[in-house]
């Protein structure tokens, strides 16, 4: 058996600092599987969108002048805030709805959360004409809801055509979007920590409370902007259940491009959708850890991982 | 195979990412053809990082690693026919068994027969004979990991490279595939580089060990040079357990700690600054300071604990100055001994070793 | 674990709230009515029928499917590579690579819809079905990069380590080893990317001209433009192809994942 001592070096065989052929060859074979993806989509998304970025800056003539007729005008500023509004209030009641749906998935049993899983994930995926088409059906005048309110003594309420009945059926067409990033981050709860709460004495609303609700808290978030953002820039149930009268800004960011061709117009209102979207979605992901759009498509695209 | 083809020689091998600390500095160490060696060291120690070198997985900062006497910098990895095992055993899991072990023969472009031949012999070799047409997922952990091992070995490597292959299983299971892999060396008589950070893995497999610390070789010799005189306090720590007393070596050959004065041979020449380490083994307990025989080193202590393990008792000892340490005896010499009793403990000095105390080359290192 | 009454009853609620609305499209679509009328009041087939039969709903159903295909085929070759690229990547690199190509989930559909119709108008790639795929290929890649980025991340690195200690050079790992495993998640990539663009309605609308309406389109004028009922025939229809997969991925899942646990 040899010692541990070997034979010197020789100075040929020593490769030169810096030659790293595996991890250079590595980097290459990533770039050139990355090239066409990144090249498709700045050819056709990026290279575009900064087109209207500018546009609505140079469009029809250099200045602020369309992000100003923005805020004078009182048509579009009572859009906006109806906008707002409306997404708001399905933000809010989304999150009423879902997260006590999503606390039950993190309780079932595994047979029951398959079940619980799918029931958001077909909605999610199914055709979104279909849905808003159902709504369409539902709160016409004389439809099933009319009948339903008026059961409860609420007769006579228009609901198609108005920002209500818009409201009413964003807020189911999106509560999937609601439910799994909140299902995905209460998943990670260890709920042993629940029984160590009451085992310290608290009660159970008081452990829920103090202990449950902050750990679940960036599911709540990831969702909450999601939904909020997505309801901002939301065009088909506006169009189809919504009027003129009560206009949301993707209907006018339609009319202006398509019918007016008003690009830098309807890029200046497209713009500040897209800086709100960024703004929320960057906040919350500073406060929820994670990239929220990303985790919940990831949900709704890997099934219940 | 002709002897000497898996001599792997490794020289001034050094790792470093980026314009970070070394990960392994300059590691030298020449394996033997047939030589069951183990790289032992706590984590982040640069010892897996070293076998990646090997392997090829990992680029090479600067040295070289010679197989048979030959640089093998400019092969790629999969040219560079070293079996190898994972810690997860890394069984495609889209192959059956036998696709599993045929995988390298395949890759080898060997003839049909030749490789349902030398699939069935490979699997006999690590007892699943016949057991070729599952899937790895209807196997057992152990039985996993022994296609593993048959898979690394069929195409005949000169070198098998084992990534601490018995992390992932539980402790009985390990003992069996322990010996398994030691049949396998004596079998197959090929060299085996072995990663573990498990001393008595280490110890029960290996013909030399080498210790890393930070990125270097500690130590390397034979598991029972290592255990008798470990040369350093990291080494005395690491492998098994130990009495160590940080004191100082004075002329005459004393060895003072504590206002204890003992007896030191062969220490001329020695550097002051040594640590003195006793195996539990070589303690002796006294329960009176009058049962202490003649010629012997000994130091007060007190017993904090008496743990019965079978065939040995255990005592946990605290020596004061914040020094703790344990005596393995039989039950036989505990007579008299109580928990919470003063004691002397004795040791003879021959049992006695003195070892480098920590000089802390890289004290940024150990995160890395 | 044991759930509090009121939770499984709302859940149970909110489930129905999620479900049930949608499904008056499948009453609706046997109605012999010329209205949207809920409920029927008769029954008839002649919805389905003129589906199939009237030149401009069948002829948007073979424009819905020719986008689709191309969408999917477009899509999964280049979220495909685009994901083992990511997946060789270091991680901060990753991460902006990966946050780049899902950059399009994030942004809101109409603002898409704005972009490529304005930069489309001066390719002159409006009115084109090949225009419509491109567009929905931005929003369908996001999805196969996550499904097979997901696929990728769940394989254990050193299945190609081993793949390459045994010999195998980078090109016979590729084949032989990682796309063999990733290959589920590429597949369901390929479904997701086909639904993105078979349901895709707002920028289709932007991009429509009369001989390049897709089914979704179709729909979105049947009831904007005229009163067409046949839309709830249609609405049936992509319920029925949009859930029947979805639930059977689920269950085979829930197999799968009760088999694995065993």
């Amino acid at each position: 058996m040899p010692a541990s001592t070997a034979s010197p070096p020789t100075a040929a065989s020593a490769p030169p600092a810096g030659r790293r052929p595996a991890a250079r060859r590595r980097r290459a074979a990533a770039l050139l599987l990355l090239l066409p993806a990144l090249i498709a989509l700045i050819l056709f998304f990026v290279l575009p969108l900064l087109d209207i970025i500018i546009g609505s800056f140079t469009d029809p003539e250099p200045g602020l002048g369309n992000y100003l007729a923005l805020f004078s005008d009182g048509y579009t500023l009572r859009v906006l805030g109806r906008t707002l509004l409306v997404a708001l209030i399905v933000t809010l009641v989304g999150l009423l709805l879902g997260y006590p749906y999503a606390y039950m998935m993190t309780l079932a049993s595994p047979t029951t959360r398959a079940v619980m899983v799918t029931v958001v994930l077909v909605p999610f995926w199914t055709s979104m004409m279909a849905r808003n088409f159902a709504w369409m059906v539902l709160i016409q005048d004389g439809g099933v809801v009319q009948g339903i309110l008026s059961l409860v003594g609420l007769s006579g309420v228009t609901l198609l055509g108005t920002a209500t009945g818009v409201a009413l059926s964003m807020t189911q067409v999106l509560l999937p979007f609601m439910v799994l990033p909140m299902f995905s981050v209460m998943q990670q709860i260890d709920r042993r920590l629940l029984l160590a709460g009451q085992s310290l004495g608290a009660s159970r609303l008081s452990t829920f409370r103090k202990v449950y609700l902050p750990l679940s808290l960036p599911g709540v978030i990831s969702g909450g902007s999601l939904v909020f953002v997505l309801a901002l820039g939301f065009y088909v149930t506006p169009a189809l259940l919504g009027s003129p009268q009560s206009a949301l800004i993707a209907q006018i960011i339609s009319v202006r491009t398509r019918d007016l061709l008003d690009f830098g117009g309807a890029g200046a209102m497209g713009v500040l959708i897209l800086v709100v979207t960024l703004i929320a979605l960057g906040a919350s992901r500073r406060l929820a850890g994670t990239g929220t759009a990303v985790a919940a498509h990831a949900v709704a695209a890997g099934g219940d991982r | 195979m002709t002897a000497g083809d898996g001599r792997i020689e490794l020289t001034d091998l050094c790792k470093r990412y980026g314009s970070g600390p070394l990960v392994v500095d300059h590691v030298n160490i020449d394996i033997a053809s047939g030589e069951f060696i183990t790289l032992l060291g706590p984590s982040g120690s640069g010892k897996t990082t070293t076998l990646n070198m090997i392997a090829g997985f990992t680029d090479v900062t600067s040295g070289t690693i010679k197989l048979g006497g030959r640089d093998i910098a400019p092969l790629p990895p999969h040219r560079r026919a070293f079996g190898m095992v994972f810690q997860s055993y890394a069984l495609f899991p889209h192959m059956t068994v036998a696709q599993n072990v045929a995988f390298p023969l395949r890759e080898r472009k060997v003839a049909k027969e030749e490789i349902a031949r030398r699939v069935e012999e490979t699997l006999r070799l690590v007892d699943l004979g016949g057991m070729g047409g599952r899937r790895p997922d209807e196997l057992s952990g152990g039985q996993q990991q022994r296609v593993a091992l048959a898979r690394a070995v069929v195409f005949s490597p000169s070198v098998l490279l084992l990534d601490e292959p018995l992390s992932a299983l539980d402790r009985k299971l390990r003992q069996t595939l322990q010996q398994e892999i030691k049949r396998l060396h004596e079998e197959l008589k090929l060299t085996f580089v072995f990663v573990t950070h498990d001393q008595d893995e280490a110890m029960s497999l290996s013909d030399r060990i080498a210790v890393f610390n930070a990125g270097r070789v500690e130590r390397i010799g034979t598991p029972a040079d290592l255990y008798r005189d470990p040369g350093t306090r990291f080494v005395a720590g690491f492998l098994g357990e130990s009495n160590l007393f940080s004191g100082r070596l004075r002329p005459g050959g004393v060895y003072e700690w504590a206002g204890h004065k003992w007896a030191v041979r062969d220490a001329d020449g020695l550097p002051a600054g040594r640590d003195l380490v006793v195996r539990p083994e070589r303690l002796l307990l006294a329960a009176a300071p009058t049962d202490v025989p003649a010629g012997v080193n000994s130091v007060q202590a007190k017993v904090t604990g008496l743990f019965f393990q079978g065939t040995h008792q255990r005592a946990e000892l605290d020596y004061g100055d914040g020094m703790t340490g344990c005596a393995v005896l039989s039950p036989d010499a505990m007579a008299g001994i109580r928990a919470g009793s003063s004691v002397t403990a004795y040791w003879d000095p021959a049992h006695q070793v003195l070892v480098t105390p920590p000089t802390d080359p890289h004290p940024n290192e150990e995160t890395a | 674990m044991n759930a509090r009454p009121w939770l499984k009853i709302v859940s149970v609620l909110v489930g129905l709230f999620l479900t049930v609305p949608t499904l008056v499209v499948i009453p609706m679509s046997f109605s012999s009515s010329q209205t949207f009328r809920f409920p029927p009041q008769g029954w008839s087939l002649q919805w389905y029928e003129r589906l199939f039969t009237s030149p401009e709903w069948s002829t948007a159903i073979l424009n819905s499917l020719q986008v689709g295909l191309l969408t999917t085929l477009l899509a999964t070759t280049l979220g495909t590579a685009a994901a083992l690229g990511l997946a060789m990547l270091g991680s901060r690199a990753r991460g902006l690579a990966t946050g780049f190509l899902l950059s399009p989930i994030i942004i809101p559909n109409i603002l898409i819809a704005l972009v490529v119709f304005s930069a489309f108008l001066r390719l002159s790639l409006t009115g084109t079905l090949f225009g419509i795929a491109l567009a929905h290929t931005a929003i369908a890649l996001p999805f196969v990069v996550i499904a097979v980025t997901a696929r990728l991340q769940g394989m254990d690195a050193s299945l190609q380590k081993a793949g390459t200690s045994l010999g195998a050079g980078p090109l016979s790992v590729f084949r032989k080893i990682t796309l063999p495993l990733a290959l589920p998640g590429v597949l369901s990539g390929a479904v997701l990317a086909f639904i993105t663009s078979f349901d895709e309605v707002v920028i289709s609308l932007f991009l429509q001209s009369p001989t390049t309406l897709t089914l979704p389109v179709q729909m979105f004028n049947s009831v904007t433009v005229q009163i067409d009922p046949t839309i709830s025939a249609a609405s049936s229809l992509m319920v029925v192809l949009v859930s029947g997969p979805i639930l059977l991925a689920q269950v085979i899942g829930a197999r799968r994942g009760k088999a694995g646990r065993q």
